[in-house]
């Protein structure tokens, strides 16, 4: 297969980026997405080009580094996958793919398509954990969490923390992964004390961020790579308001 | 050379002597923790769990990694489970078991008293994890599920999905954050280590590059732990994340700790197969399949042939012209040998011509039988992320078709040379997790290695480097402008400046690739002497190739993907002679490694106990030198050494 791919080139953060289009040809329909722009950067260095500059590590969907903006959608045209589990045999022959960083003003570029995301971390820091100190927990099986609970925990606990939700949200809302963290925790037993503090300091956190305010279009569960839904921000919201009455 | 490889293990009886440590090291007190400072590489499993525990103790803690957040370390890929001796199931198990299960399993050639202390704070690994809020599959009590994994006959493993590393990983980085905001730790993501730093001949610093803004930057401590994972990826190809490296330990090395036990390299039996030259990576299906897959391959030549030209599919293949090969040459385990056993057995199949696919390099992993016994739901239940994520890369479902297979590599069992308290043969220097070489002897048994760097993390190190650190709280902090650190920072500008100087065409990965082909042909699945001397040997021409060939393009002062590349590249090629080294002194079988000199009648693999039952400790001697092998002899004194025997 050949592609026409039009990707963002931006030096660094304190540059203006712009794009530019290179041709590539002999991709494999199984090749995946990044093993595409592999081959473009080989490509492009022996040619005397700078490559691509893009974040990925795992390629198997789960350390959320990959990040990329494809023909308008975050991860690109299939649904819930990351980048990296995005294949070659979604695009037409001769397409031409436009490829963009993630946009939004609380994630700033560092280079062509990789972004700074400590954004996200310092909302974890914020609250959320559990407070436990190493050594202190009781034996496991005593805390008993009926079958679906755990899975229901386990649902919100798949975010993988990429971004997309906050790169697809018009308002640059970053409530789903805030959600996805609360949530789990929040339908465990053991995340029950800190739960309403934890929704609350986090919620703070993501203000204080520049992230934008959640407006209910629900476009970031579309593109979640982990299919977290909208559900748990309803419950963000129930723990979040309880943390408001308390107060 | 005795008195350079001591290994501390403590007097007495084998279930006292952890105990027996921990009373004698010294404590350091709550004000004094305070003045003290540790440098943590890594925000796997075992670099997250100990700085948040050391954190949590009072000290204060660096903690670097090469990806933008903590949360994102390789650790996060692992699937399948973690193992815990807590017989939740009734079936018998105990730490003692497991002891057992994991000495017999890494083929004897691990030490005793390391891996009994690693059952024994098994089970306290899975009430903090629990504690935490990580959500393990439950059963419908309410009460913790567990599932088998290779090697063993009980199920100890406990799991979340397919996902239990991302799941231990959050659970550790979100104790990881309660540390950063209460300011004990300090993070520093997407920060290269570069060097370490002696001062006195003990560790006091590291060299790091900044992958941002591409400074070099200088950190002083009072020790260092490691904690940067395996060296897998000398490979190229292999089921390890795209960043995973050797190079802290291979700076370790070279400034004095010991590498252990370099051959030692784990095959995993069950890995999607390789589909062409363009792939850089590959993806692992967990060994937890194997609980309810069962392994085959045509008995008959022409249903390969068939197969292979896409005339008829697997499942038309009638059950008696299957040859379910595990089962039928290791009854008691069947699908559930060990990890080593299973790769060698679909490589002996491939090799003899039954290979399922285009390339002869696949077997069958087969659901029906599982979906027919268990119901399309229960399977889900378990496998049901596997099962899509298969289907993603491959476009083909196996719920309607069993897998296809091949061996990969996946992990490695040698590493830095610890004591028993984890410490290098470098004072003040830790490694923790895959970089050390402790627990898994010649082969690792499946959902052993997140216990493994969990305990290490959370219960072992945050105690034993106590010991250490009681003697050095009136030590002044370390300064960063003195000469030791002058000079480290010096030779790494110096390495990159050479790099950038070549100039040459062909880009890293190209290399690398090579290097991959040497690694697999000669250091791979079957190893003898004139293939290994080959690979020492052209490892050799291609390093000189990379240093005349080579093209860094760009600069260090940005963010530059290839230059890191570049960097790690230099690495691996020392990693893989070494490794290629140790292999040709093993002139025996066992674990991973198979020597093709050393095997039975039956093609099993010979281990040599009255000569190879030693760990290998290499030490760096110097650029263009050979290293010195230092043995460590291992004794058994509290079982009975046999041959592995998987059959009956
Ligand atoms: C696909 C897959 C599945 C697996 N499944 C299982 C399983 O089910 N059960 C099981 O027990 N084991 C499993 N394993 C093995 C297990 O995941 C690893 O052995 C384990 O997670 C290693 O943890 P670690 O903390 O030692 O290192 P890692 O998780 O590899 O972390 C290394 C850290 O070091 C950092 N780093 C590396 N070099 C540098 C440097 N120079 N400077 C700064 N930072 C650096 C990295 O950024 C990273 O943070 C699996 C492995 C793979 C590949
Ligand atoms: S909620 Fe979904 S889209 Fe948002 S960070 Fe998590 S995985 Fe990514
Ligand atoms: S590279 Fe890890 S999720 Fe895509």
């Amino acid at each position: 297969m050949e592609f026409n791919v039009k990707v963002w080139r931006q030096k660094n953060a304190k540059t203006k980026g712009h794009f530019e289009t290179y041709h590539i040809a002999g991709i494999e329909e199984d090749a995946s997405f990044l093993e595409m722009l592999d081959i473009l950067n080989e490509q492009l260095i022996r040619e005397g080009k700078d490559p691509i500059s893009f974040d990925h590590d795992c390629r198997e969907g789960i350390c959320g580094a990959c990040s990329l903006y494809i023909d308008g959608r975050a991860h690109g045209p299939d649904d819930h996958v990351t980048t990296c589990q995005l294949f070659m045999r979604h695009f037409k022959d001769g397409a031409t793919i436009t490829v963009e960083p993630w946009r939004s003003a609380a994630f700033p570029v560092i280079k062509d398509l990789v972004v700074e995301r400590r954004a996200f971390d310092k909302i974890l820091q914020a609250g959320g954990f559990i407070s436990v100190r190493t050594g202190s927990a009781q034996d496991a099986n005593n805390i008993l969490i009926s079958h679906d609970k755990a899975e229901e925990s386990m649902d919100a606990a798949a975010c993988v923390g990429c971004g997309a939700c906050v790169a697809t949200c018009k308002n640059g809302s970053a409530m789903l992964f805030v959600a996805a963290r609360v949530s789990s925790l929040a339908l465990l037993p053991q995340g029950r004390p800190e739960a309403a503090r934890r929704a609350k300091a986090m919620v703070a956190k993501m203000d204080e961020l520049g992230f934008g305010n959640c407006t209910n279009t629900r476009a970031c569960e579309l593109e979640c790579p982990k299919g977290i839904t909208v559900a748990h921000i309803a419950r963000l919201n129930r723990e979040f308001l309880k943390a408001k009455f308390s107060d | 050379m005795a008195e350079k490889l001591n290994s501390k293990i403590p007097e007495g009886p084998l279930s006292e002597k952890w105990t027996r440590r921990k009373s004698e090291i010294h404590l350091v007190s709550p004000n004094n923790k305070r003045k003290l400072d540790i440098i943590v590489v890594g925000t796997g499993l075992g670099g997250a769990s100990a700085a948040a525990a050391l954190g949590e103790l009072g000290y204060n803690v660096k903690i670097f990694c090469i990806s933008d957040s903590p949360r994102r370390a390789h650790s996060i890929a692992a699937q399948g489970g973690i193992n815990a001796a807590k017989n939740y199931q009734n079936d018998n198990d105990s730490v003692y078991r497991l002891f057992y299960d994991t000495i017999k399993g890494g083929d004897y050639r691990s030490r005793e008293a390391n891996v009994y202390r690693l059952a024994e704070v098994s089970a306290a690994i899975i009430d903090q994890c629990v504690a935490q809020g990580i959500p393990f599959a439950r059963e419908y009590g309410g009460y913790l599920a567990n599932r088998s994994f290779g090697g063993v006959q009980v199920s100890r493993t406990f799991y979340a999905r397919g996902q239990t590393g991302q799941q231990l990983l959050l659970g550790a980085y979100a104790s990881l954050n309660k540390e950063i905001a209460a300011g004990t730790v300090k993070s520093y993501p997407r920060h290269e280590m570069l060097d370490l730093v002696l001062v006195n001949g003990q560790a006091k610093g590291i060299i790091t590059r900044n992958l941002v803004t591409g400074e070099i930057e200088r950190f002083g401590a009072h020790a260092v732990i490691i904690a940067t994972g395996g060296y897998g990826n000398t490979y190229f190809l292999s089921t390890n994340a795209m960043n995973s490296n050797g190079s802290a330990a291979l700076q370790c090395y070279k400034k004095g700790a010991f590498f252990a036990n370099p051959c030692f390299a784990q095959i995993h039996p069950t890995c999607i197969p390789v589909h062409g030259d363009q792939q850089c990576k590959l993806t692992l299906m967990s060994e937890s399949l194997r609980n309810d897959g069962r392994i085959w391959v045509p008995k008959k030549k022409e249903d390969v042939e068939k197969l292979r030209r896409h005339e008829i599919k697997p499942s038309q293949i009638p059950e008696e012209d299957r040859d379910y090969y595990l089962e039928r040459r290791y009854p008691a385990f069947g699908n559930l040998v060990p990890r080593d056993v299973a790769s060698r057995a679909a490589k002996e199949r491939c090799d003899a011509g039954f290979g399922v696919n285009e390339t002869g390099k696949a077997v069958f992993l087969d659901f029906a039988d599982a979906i027919k016994r268990l119901g399309k739901q229960r399977v889900a239940e378990r496998y049901g992320n596997l099962f899509e994520m298969y289907e993603k890369i491959t476009a083909s479902s196996p719920w309607e078709e069993p897998m296809m297979i091949y061996p990969a590599i996946h992990y490695t069992m040698g590493g830095i040379w610890v004591d028993y308290d984890l410490q290098t043969t470098v004072p003040g220097l830790f490694a923790i997790g895959e970089a050390n070489f402790s627990d898994h002897g010649g082969n690792r048994l499946g959902a052993s290695a997140l216990m493994q760097g969990l305990a290490d993390g959370y219960f072992i190190v945050p105690v034993t480097i106590g010991d250490y650190l009681s003697k050095k709280f009136a030590e002044p902090k370390t300064d960063t402008d003195s000469p030791e650190f002058i000079e480290a920072e010096r030779a790494v500008q110096a390495r990159i400046d050479r790099l950038f100087s070549i100039g040459g065409t062909e880009t890293v990965d190209s290399i690398h690739k090579q290097l991959g082909h040497i690694m697999w042909e000669y250091v791979g699945m079957a190893r003898n002497e004139e293939g290994l001397k080959k690979a020492i040997q052209e490892i050799r021409e291609l390093k000189e190739k990379f240093y005349t060939s080579v093209k860094v393009p760009g600069s260090q002062y940005e963010f530059n993907q290839e230059l890191e590349k570049a960097l790690r590249l230099e690495d691996f090629f020392e990693i893989g002679e070494l490794m290629a080294r140790d292999a040709l002194n093993r002139e025996e079988s066992c674990g991973g490694h198979f020597r093709v000199e050393s095997q039975t009648e039956e093609g099993e693999a010979k281990r040599d106990d009255a000569n190879f039952m030693y760990v290998a400790a290499w030490e760096y001697k110097g650029e263009g030198k050979e290293p010195e092998l230092h043995k460590e002899p291992l004794k058994y004194e509290f079982i009975e050494v046999k041959t592995r025997n998987y059959k009956e």
